[in-house]
């Protein structure tokens, strides 16, 4: 690992927002190829690191992204009432009108049926889709312009359980096809434990960092989440 | 007809396409209330246009640019929701006005005097509905995005502080402009009405805001066509059209 120079490198990096203390002294390392599931307690900083990391809000301490470096975000709230009035379509032309990169990116994520596409699914209001579908578009939607990296909030937030486990599996899915770099807020463990290359534990300060199995011990767990915790992983899925 | 009338139709249309199409993206933006209370502050400043003897939609402009201006910055430094901070400047502002406007100028100020205009405001009117309109069109994808999330869209690099400012001066021009149709009571309706009846009907946005921009001329035509046919003012056919325009979009809601 180290003949590959980083492709982040985040030193001593701290936030505060009406002089509350939200990130202490975080610093770590970021692999080309990484997928680094985060995880913490509400609270604990998670968007905000992400925030920081995408230049949106102030902050002390060193974000050295390598060089000429694409980043895309898929933020947590995407709030979209179902009459405004844009279509699929419409959201992806923001990006590209090229109708081949749309339907690869598509395909990407699992909307594979080329009539559904272009006589269903492009004309409709994207306020009309369900979350999980909406997931996927927006997914498709960060992918599309070829990207290195992505940020990716809260992937799961308002999905059912079944729903969950194929976001996830279609992130992995992309990441073995694009070869991206993936940053992921998490709130499944089990997800973090099958899917991440490490894992990076945040409650204002920095718990750990590494690879699940290890970086997620007792200790770690307990600073977490509290003393209450009885958190059970499944080793037996890797 | 006489060429006053021709004048009027065309300089009432132009507004009316000029505020439709804004409007569409104030709607999405949920700045309906916010257009609508906007309009008021406009008054003081026709005011003191009127008193100074400078032109009316300068003084109108200026007033709305300053309550804009102060919006943007009080939002920023309290925590006051733009709401209440809308309903206690706008409101103070429309009482300001109706004090210091001349009783002999305050009913054309308050609901319109588009049968008032002369072809220099057709040279005012045209050139910047046609400069908002290509500027609205050029920055529509930072505005509908920001519209769905801000940290998206800065996350792309664009400059949203920036184009929002630049939004709400357009929105103050617009505005300025549409005071001569309808009054600085009942502007807001010409802003708001298009967009909410066009979102009725279209499924995507380029229909949206080119229907909002269709509507918004042919209520403020037909306003003042029927105004002028029975001998009634203006400002307030030109609204009750789209008022109507908007019932009959009900029927056809997606």
């Amino acid at each position: 690992m180290e003949s590959v120079a980083p492709i982040l490198k985040v030193d001593n990096l701290s936030v505060r927002l009406d002089d509350q203390k939200i990130l202490h002294e975080v610093s770590f390392n970021l692999n080309q190829g990484d997928t680094v599931a985060i995880v913490g307690p509400n609270g604990a900083g998670k968007s905000v690191l992400f925030r920081a990391l995408l230049n949106l809000i102030p902050y002390t301490g060193t974000i050295t992204w390598a060089k000429d470096i694409k980043i895309n975000y898929i933020p947590q709230r995407f709030t979209i009432d179902r009459d405004f009035p844009l279509t699929v379509k419409e959201f992806f032309h923001f990006k590209t009108k090229n109708h081949h990169d749309i339907f690869s990116a598509l395909r990407s994520v699992g909307i594979t049926d080329e009539h559904h596409i272009s006589h269903h699914l492009l004309n409709q209001r994207l306020g009309w889709l369900s979350v999980g579908q909406i997931q996927r578009i927006l997914i498709a939607w960060a992918i599309i312009d070829q990207p290195d990296v992505i940020l990716f909030d809260e992937p799961t937030a308002g999905i059912d359980v079944g729903g969950e486990e194929t976001i996830y599996h279609l992130i992995k899915k992309l990441k073995d096809e694009k070869d991206l770099t993936i940053l992921i807020i998490s709130h499944d463990l089990n997800v973090v434990y099958k899917h991440a290359t490490s894992v990076l534990c945040l409650n204002k300060d920095l718990i750990c960092y590494g690879a699940p199995a290890d970086a997620l011990d007792p200790a770690a767990l307990k600073e977490l989440y509290g003393e209450a915790t009885f958190f059970t992983h499944h080793h037996q899925h890797k | 007809m006489s060429s006053q009338f021709i004048l009027q139709l065309i300089i009432g249309g132009i507004i009316g396409i000029g505020a439709g199409y804004i409007g569409a993206f104030m709607i999405i933006r949920r700045m309906a209330l916010v257009g609508d209370a906007l309009s008021h502050v406009a008054l003081p400043g026709l005011a003191v246009a009127l008193l100074f003897n400078i032109n009316p939609f300068l003084g109108a402009f200026l007033a709305l640019f300053i309550a804009i201006v102060g919006i943007w910055a009080l939002e920023r430094k309290t925590n006051l929701p733009s709401e209440t901070l809308v309903g206690i400047f706008f409101t103070t502002a429309l009482a300001l006005g109706i004090l210091i406007t001349p009783q002999a100028e305050l009913l054309e100020a308050l609901f319109g005097d588009i049968g008032n205009v002369v072809l220099t405001d057709l040279y005012i009117t045209l050139p910047i509905v046609i400069l908002v309109i290509i500027a609205l069109f050029l920055i529509s994808k930072p505005l509908v995005l920001g519209t769905i999330s801000k940290d998206l869209t800065r996350s792309m690099k664009v400059p949203v502080n920036a184009i929002n400012f630049l939004f709400l001066l357009m929105v103050a021009a617009i505005v300025a402009l549409g005071i001569k149709v309808t009054g600085t009571l009942l502007m807001g309706a010409l802003v708001i009405i298009p967009a909410a009846a066009a979102r009725n009907v279209a499924l995507n946005f380029s229909r949206y805001s080119f229907l909002s921009a269709f509507l918004g001329g042919i209520a403020a035509m037909g306003g003042i066509i029927i105004a002028h046919q029975y001998g009634f003012a203006p400002g307030p056919l030109v609204v009750l059209s789209g008022g109507v325009l908007f019932l009959v979009s009900l029927l056809f809601k997606q």
